[in-house]
């Protein structure tokens, strides 16, 4: 099949972009979208041109590198998918693409597809682990957790942290991944200890990094590529509202020996 | 390195691939084209430098395979096969790891070899047939 490709270009972060088009032919059914941004680099070599940088890494939808929107949507138009997992097979002979870069203002443009999504990193050194002794016993590793907690944080967990929730979001709001990271810790029992610590400082750090507040648009769980619900949002609001009002006594119980 | 040094490789393959890196490697190093520039982020300079890697990492790959004269896991030679044509290996010459250490551009690297010692359990060869 044939294609014209629209993308965006731009040589670095202060420099001003433009979209820029392509016709790209010989592309196959079988090609996932990385690929065919591949071949379309090499005819760009080809040509003498600079090849468009773009974030792949382990083209199997976990590690969370690819982020582009295509056609207005995060990893384009199959719902649950990485761009990297996204085959020309959803595109029609002759279509016309257009590829851009995540745009949110905590995310500035590197080059080209190319954002910096460290802020995230950064939100997750505020909080997004468990480093204290998880208390008296029963050990937390050993006590049975049910069904429906393990998956609830299991699907939590299941945030592979790329940045489409941001994206998507008309407010450039980082509240999914975020929620989804204080949950999947705060179901835990390990994750009690430093539940509203994790919360106050994990939300902090968002609002310093300049994400956007969330209202509910839910264009994040549209677009998230594992379908993470915006049930986690709530989540996230209760605890964090926890955090503000009380000190949450210390589950490991009071240490005053008088 | 699919032909020469793949999943069955013998002698004789991996003396063709060892004679074929250097004129690569010579090719990559006076016939590259990097497009792009300097001042900023630039992903084709970044593949180039990994290629320049895969070419003494490849032909490491070969001498290495070529050293071990026997089958043992994943590395087949096709010269040493049972009469089933299983892995045979040669624990009497080859109970090592290899270690390689780089002694410079176009100077052959040093093998030391680290003996394989089992104390709680006898080397032995798992057979999947029975």
């Amino acid at each position: 099949m044939k294609i014209k490709i629209h993308i965006w270009r731009q040589e670095s972060p202060k420099a001003k972009g433009a979209m820029e088009s392509h016709e790209l032919d010989g592309v196959t059914d079988d090609m996932s979208f990385l690929e065919m941004l591949d071949t379309l680099n090499e005819q760009l070599n080809d040509q003498g041109k600079v090849p468009i940088a773009f974030d792949h890494d382990c083209r199997e939808g976990v590690c969370g590198s690819c982020s582009m929107v295509i056609d207005g949507q995060a990893h384009g138009p199959k719902g649950e998918t990485t761009t990297c997992q996204l085959y020309m097979r959803s595109f029609e002979d002759g279509a016309d693409i257009y590829v851009e870069p995540f745009r949110a203002a905590a995310f500035p443009v590197l080059r080209d597809l190319v954002v910096d999504r460290s802020a995230f990193d950064r939100i997750i050194e505020a909080g997004g682990y468990i480093s204290n002794h998880s208390g008296p016993k029963p050990e937390p590793n050993s006590i049975p957790i049910e069904p429906e907690v393990q998956e609830t944080a299991l699907d939590a967990a299941s945030c592979i942290g790329c940045g489409a929730c941001v994206a998507a979001c008309p407010n450039g709001s980082a509240m999914l991944f975020t929620s989804a990271k204080v949950s999947h810790l705060g179901l835990m029992p390990q994750g009690q200890t430093e539940r509203y610590d994790r919360v106050e400082a994990m939300v902090n750090q968002m609002e310093e990094e300049g994400f956007g507040s969330c209202r509910n648009y839910a264009e994040c769980e549209a677009q998230c590529p594992k379908g993470i619900s915006i049930a986690f949002i709530g989540r996230l609001n209760s605890d964090y509202l926890k955090s503000q009002l009380v000190k949450a006594d210390d589950p490991r119980g009071k240490m005053h020996a008088q | 390195m699919w032909e020469h040094c793949g999943i069955a490789r013998s002698k004789e393959s991996l003396e063709e691939g060892l004679r074929k890196i250097p004129k690569l490697r010579e090719e990559f190093w006076q016939n590259l084209r990097v497009t792009g520039e300097t001042d900023h982020l630039n992903q084709s300079l970044e593949h180039a430098g990994r290629v320049a890697d895969f070419m003494d990492f490849g032909e490491l790959m070969c001498q290495d395979a070529l050293v071990r004269e026997e089958s043992c896991g994943c590395h087949l030679r096709e010269e040493y096969q049972t009469e089933e044509n299983e892995a045979k290996r040669n624990d009497e010459d080859f109970a090592f790891v290899s270690v390689f250490e780089h002694k410079g551009e176009g100077v052959a690297p040093e093998l030391t070899k680290e003996p394989l010692e089992f104390e709680a359990f006898p080397l032995a060869t798992r057979n999947y047939k029975s």
